[in-house]
C-alpha cells in the first residue's frame, strides 16, 4: 500500500526522524494559516501517489507540482492553483492525478543532497540499506550510470541493524563531526520505523544537510506490506481511496484481485498464475487484455457475480473471457455466478467461457441452458481465439 | 521413486480443526494420504471427526504418532510461528499453504529454518503431490496420474492446467511441487530441480515460473548441468511493471524480474521455453517420445 509524503513524514517523525516542519492543507486558506505559523518562505508540495512532482505539469498549463512561496500570501495563491487541478508527471501516465491536498513545509537551505533507501532483497532474503551521495535524482538512473556511487548494507532479519553498519555508511557518504552523529541517529530511527511499521519500501530522496548544519529527510516515500495491515491499523487508515482506480477499489471490497489494463478483452480467471498466463495467451492470439482479475481459490457464486459486474463496467471491454480451472472451486458454482450476474445486468458484449476440472461438464450445461448466448471453448487456446475473433465481429 | 513424499509419509496437520484445514485434510485422506495427527493448541486429547488424534504441540504429534511431515493451514499472522514450531519438532518436511503472511515474518521464519535440518514448501502454495501415493495440499487429486514428469511451479491453478495436459498426454507425473507465489519461499525452483535430477522415476521436468525475483535465473544455472529435458513456461509476459499481479512475489520492480529475462536465461541454459501454457504437455510429449 502506498501513502502520501505527508503521512510518511508524520509517521517518521513519531520515530524521531528529523523532517522539515510542515502540515497538510486541503484548502488555500489552510495553506495560508500553516505558512504563517511556519514563517518566512515555505514549499508547497502537491500530494499524489506518484514521483516526479517537481518537474510535473498541470493540465491547465500551470508548471511544477512543488513550488517555493516567499510568504503565506503566495503559498495561498500557489495552493489555490494546485488544489483540484490535475498533475501529470512521468509516473502518472498522461491522464495525470487530481491534487486533493498540498503539504506546506519550511523551505530548507540545502547544502548537499544524499539518497537513503531500505527495501527487501529477495535473493539475499534480508533488507538492504542503499545509500548514495547522488541524492535528488532517480536512484535507478544512478544504479545504471554510476553504480559505484551506491553503497549497500544488508541487515540480518533477527539480529537487526548493527551500529558498525550505520557508522560504515556514514563514513562512506563522507559525513563528519556533528553531522556524522546526526546521520547515524537518523538512519537507526529510520530503520526502526521501517521494521516496526511493516514497510516494504522506505526512501528518503533527498536526505539533505542544511547550511546551518542539520541533517534532514527532505522527502519521504513509504510503501507498506498489504499482508501486515491487519496488525498495522494506523497505517491501514492512511489508505487514500481517491488515489486508486475506482474499479480496483470496488473489487477490493469483494476481496477480488483486479488490476485495470489498457486492452479490450475482460478476463476473469481463478488463480494469479493462470490469470497472468491467460493474459499472455490473449496477447499471443492478437488481442489485448483489459484487466487482470483473480477470483481466488475459494470463489463463491456471489463473488463471481460481483467480479463479472466489475469486469463489465469497464467501458473499454469489447468481449469477455472467463477461464476457470476447477479444483477446489467447482465449475458449476462459477457458472451459477455468471448466470446470476447476466440476469441482473445487460450484457452487450460476447462472453467466452472455458471451464475445466471439477464439475466442468455440469457447469457448461448450466451455461448452455441458461438462455444467454455464452460462447464455450474446450481449451484455453481456443477460448482466447474466440474472444479475439468475437470482438472483431461486433 | 518420487521426491519428498510417498506412501509412507506420515502427516500432521497444523490447524486441522479450522475450516480450511478440515476441508482439505478430508480431501487428502480420501486421496490416500496418511494423516496421523492434528495440532490445535488447547484441543489436545480430543479427536478430529472421531478419527485423527489431536495434540497441543507438534512435538507430541511427532513423538506419539511418528509424524514426519507437517501440513500447515494456520491463519497468516500466526503461520510463521506454526512453521517454526514444526521446524523445531524434527519433521523432515513442512508444507505451508497459508496465503498472506507478512513478509517481515517470512524473512525471520526463513532465517530460523536455515538453522534447522528441515525443508519447507510454500508459503502461499498449493502443496505437493506424489500421484497415487500421497497428497499434501489443496490441488484436485484426480487430475494427476502416476508417471514420469516432475513438475515444479510458483502457481496454483496454472499448475493444474499443466498437469492436466501432462496427464492427458499419457506421460503422467512423478511428483508435482507448488513452491508458492511469495517473495521469500522455502524451497526454490533450483532446490526442487536438484531432487528431480537425482530421481530415477523422473524422466522430464516441467518448470513454471512467473515474473518477479530471480529464482528462474538461478534455476537456469542448474539446468545447464542436467541431462533430463526441461520444458519451461513463464507467466506474466504481458504484465505491467510495478503492479503486484495477485501473488506478493509477482512484481516487476525497478525493471527487474521480467518474463523476457527469465525466458532468455532458461533458453540459454538448454530448457525448451514455450510461449503459451497450452503447449506444455505437447512439448514434453515430443521430447520424451
Amino acid at each position: 500500500m502506498k501513502v502520501h509524503e505527508y503521512q510518511a513524514k508524520e509517521l517518521l517523525s513519531k520515530f524521531g526522524v528529523p523532517v522539515p516542519k510542515g502540515k497538510v492543507a486541503f484548502l488555500p486558506e489552510e495553506a495560508y494559516q500553516i505558512a504563517k505559523v511556519i514563517g518566512g518562505s515555505v514549499v508547497v508540495k502537491s500530494q499524489i501517489h506518484a514521483g516526479g512532482r517537481g518537474k510535473g505539469k498541470f493540465k491547465d498549463g500551470y508548471v511544477g507540482g512543488v513550488k517555493i512561496a516567499k510568504d503565506a500570501e503566495e503559498a495561498k495563491e500557489i495552493a489555490s492553483r494546485m488544489l483540484g487541478n490535475v498533475l501529470v508527471t512521468h509516473q502518472t501516465g498522461k491522464e495525470g492525478k487530481k491534487v486533493e491536498k498540498v503539504y506546506i513545509t519550511e523551505a530548507s537551505d540545502i547544502q548537499k543532497e544524499y539518497y537513503l533507501g531500505i527495501v527487501l532483497d529477495r535473493a539475499k532474503e534480508q533488507n538492504v540499506i542503499m545509500a548514495s551521495t547522488e541524492g535528488g535524482v532517480e536512484i535507478e538512473k544512478v544504479a545504471a550510470e554510476t553504480p559505484e556511487k551506491i553503497f549497500k548494507s544488508w541487515v540480518h532479519p533477527v539480529f537487526g541493524l548493527q551500529r558498525y553498519q550505520v557508522r560504515e555508511l556514514g563514513f562512506l557518504l563522507g559525513f563528519k563531526g556533528d553531522q556524522f552523529k546526526q546521520f547515524c541517529e537518523l538512519l537507526e530511527k529510520l530503520y526502526r520505523a521501517h521494521e516496526e511499521c511493516d514497510a516494504t519500501l522506505t526512501e528518503i530522496n533527498p536526505l539533505i544537510t542544511t547550511k546551518d548544519g542539520r541533517v534532514l529527510a527532505l522527502d519521504a516515500k513509504m510503501n507498506f506490506d498489504d499482508n501486515a495491515l491487519l496488525r498495522q491499523l494506523e497505517i491501514a487508515s492512511f489508505r487514500d481511496l481517491t488515489e486508486e482506480d475506482p474499479l480496483e477499489v470496488e473489487a477490493s471490497r469483494y476481496d477480488l484481485n483486479y488490476i485495470r489494463l489498457d486492452g479490450t478483452i475482460g478476463c476473469m480467471v481463478n488463480g494469479a498464475g493462470l490469470a497472468m498466463a491467460t493474459m499472455d495467451v490473449i496477447t499471443l492470439e492478437g488481442g489485448m487484455p483489459a484487466n487482470f482479475l483473480d477470483v481466488g481459490g475459494s470463489a463463491t457464486s456471489e463473488r463471481v457475480k460481483n467480479a463479472f459486474k466489475i469486469l463489465l463496467s469497464d467501458k473499454n471491454v469489447k468481449s469477455v473471457l472467463i477461464n476457470i480451472f476447477g479444483g477446489i472451486v467447482r465449475c458449476d458454482v462459477i457458472a451459477e455466478g455468471v448466470i446470476e450476474a447476466a440476469k441482473e445486468i445487460q450484457i452487450t458484449v460476447p462472453v467466452v467461457v472455458r471451464l475445466q476440472g471439477t464439475n466442468s461438464e455440469k457447469g457448461m450445461e448450466l451455461l448452455q441452458n441458461s438462455g444467454h448466448n455464452f460462447l464455450t471453448a474446450k481449451d484455453l487456446k481456443e477460448a482466447a481465439k474466440l474472444s479475439v475473433a468475437s470482438q472483431r465481429e461486433t | 521413486m518420487s521426491i519428498l513424499i510417498d506412501k509412507n509419509t506420515r502427516v500432521v496437520v497444523q490447524g486441522l480443526t479450522g475450516k480450511e484445514g478440515s476441508f482439505h485434510a478430508r480431501q487428502c485422506i480420501n486421496y490416500g494420504t496418511k494423516i496421523v495427527a492434528g495440532v490445535t493448541p488447547g484441543k489436545g486429547g480430543q479427536k478430529w471427526e472421531k478419527e485423527v488424534p489431536l495434540y497441543n504441540t507438534v512435538r507430541e504429534a511427532v513423538t506419539e504418532q511418528g509424524a514426519n511431515a507437517s501440513l500447515i493451514f494456520v491463519p497468516p499472522l500466526y503461520a510463521a510461528d506454526a512453521v517454526m514450531e514444526a521446524a523445531d519438532s524434527q519433521v523432515d518436511l513442512i508444507v505451508c499453504i497459508t496465503e498472506g503472511i507478512p513478509s517481515k515474518d517470512e524473512v525471520r521464519m526463513k532465517a530460523f529454518l536455515n538453522e534447522k535440518n528441515v525443508r519447507m514448501i510454500g508459503p502461499n502454495c498449493p502443496g505437493i503431490i506424489t500421484p497415487e501415493e500421497c497428497k499434501m495440499g489443496i490441488m484436485p487429486g484426480y487430475i494427476h496420474k502416476k508417471g514420469k514428469v516432475g513438475v515444479v511451479s510458483r502457481s496454483g491453478t496454472l499448475t493444474y492446467e499443466a498437469v492436466w495436459q501432462i496427464t492427458e498426454s499419457g506421460l503422467g507425473e512423478s511428483t508435482c511441487v507448488g513452491i508458492g507465489g511469495d517473495p521469500v519461499p522455502g524451497m526454490t525452483h533450483k532446490d526442487i530441480l536438484e531432487l528431480f535430477a537425482e530421481d530415477d522415476e523422473t524422466e522430464g521436468i516441467v518448470l513454471i515460473g512467473e515474473i518477479g525475483g530471480t529464482m528462474e535465473e538461478e534455476a537456469a544455472e542448474f539446468i545447464k548441468t542436467i541431462s533430463k529435458p526441461v520444458v519451461a513456461f513463464i507467466a506474466g509476459q504481458t504484465a505491467p511493471p510495478g503492479r503486484r499481479m495477485g501473488h506478493a512475489g509477482a512484481i516487476i520492480a525497478g525493471g527487474k524480474g521480467t518474463a523476457k529475462e527469465k525466458m532468455e536465461a532458461l533458453e540459454k541454459a538448454g530448457a525448451v521455453v514455450v510461449k503459451s501454457p497450452t503447449e506444455i504437455g505437447r512439448t514434453m510429449k515430443e521430447l520424451l517420445g
